[in-house]
């Protein structure tokens, strides 16, 4: 694997998950497996959060993608860049 | 006496009779079951956290209360949540919370408040509100507490919530705030990510059907 194959899948990683992250509503909290979806009941005005399942990536998901993006990133520094033949 | 005044008078007495037992009835103390069909009430909790506050809710929710609309003070009862109804939206912080590092949930299946004394009461046409005595318990650890909780009484609209019942709706309203460190909740740990101070709020609705 080369040095700008490595560079490229980092950059894609971090683009691709900062999109997800943005397109899901740019949570700056922890990330959720489920939401809470508001209900009132009209007879006793009591309102219940009826927790529904839907992944919304947080913080910590975008410190994971940067990590992993650093460490692809990194990786690509172990390879020699090939010297041209005089 | 004529035959007539006097049949005149025992129908006066059967009706006053009549008036008295309806009104007896009326003013006896009704049982409320919170166990809800519908599924809206609950508690819910928040904890301070750093990043973000901690907090989400219990459905699990039954008891019953006994409630005197002619005399609020003698309301009594105990409202149970099922500790494994907990949930917050992050799946992981759920499996934490319940596990026997924090809740116990296997242990430890109820949270309980067993209300024993009203204190303070005002009633305002149908709501009642007042300092409720009792004991709270969490994870095995009994506390006498104050609350403050609104009680409010809606006669004859239970048809309203269940089609073909008839009775009355109890709702009880509560904020609170405990210590997690007062029920043995990792007692001084962990406290600069998670409070030790628990808000919790109680809205729930019991039903006594006729």
């Amino acid at each position: 694997m080369s040095k700008k194959v490595l560079r490229t899948l980092a950059l894609l990683l971090l683009v691709a998950t900062l999109a997800v992250w943005v397109a899901t509503g740019a949570n700056r909290g922890w990330t959720k497996t489920s939401v809470p979806v508001t209900r009132t009941d009209e007879v006793t005005g009591i309102t219940v959060d009826d927790y529904q399942k839907r992944f919304v990536p947080g913080i910590d998901f975008l410190g994971a993608a940067l990590l992993g993006s650093g460490i692809l990133a990194g990786a690509s520094f172990l390879f020699r860049t090939k010297q041209p033949q005089s | 006496m004529t035959n007539q005044t006097i049949h005149m008078k025992t129908k006066v007495h059967f009706l006053l009779a009549l008036a008295c037992l309806s009104s007896a009835a009326l003013a006896a103390p009704q049982s409320f079951d919170f166990k809800d069909p519908k599924g809206v009430n609950n508690a819910t909790f928040k904890l301070d956290a750093p990043l973000e506050a901690l907090n989400g809710n219990a459905t699990g929710i039954s008891g019953t209360v006994t409630f005197d609309p002619a005399d609020p003070a003698a309301t009594k009862g105990k409202i149970v949540v099922a500790t494994a109804s907990l949930h917050v939206g992050n799946s992981m912080q759920q499996q934490h919370m319940l596990s026997d590092k924090w809740l116990d949930a296997a242990k430890y299946p109820e949270i309980v408040f067993e209300a024993k004394e009203l204190k303070n009461l005002k009633t305002d046409g149908d709501a009642t509100t007042a300092d409720v005595s009792g004991a709270f318990t969490l994870k095995g650890i009994s506390k006498e507490m104050t609350v403050p909780v609104k009680l409010t009484y809606l006669k004859d609209k239970l048809g309203q919530r269940v089609p073909k019942l008839k009775g009355d709706l109890l709702v009880i309203r509560a904020n609170f705030t405990i210590k997690r460190s007062d029920f043995g909740i990792m007692p001084g740990q962990m406290e600069e990510k998670v409070s030790d101070a628990i808000e919790l709020t109680l809205s729930i609705a019991g039903a006594s059907p006729r």
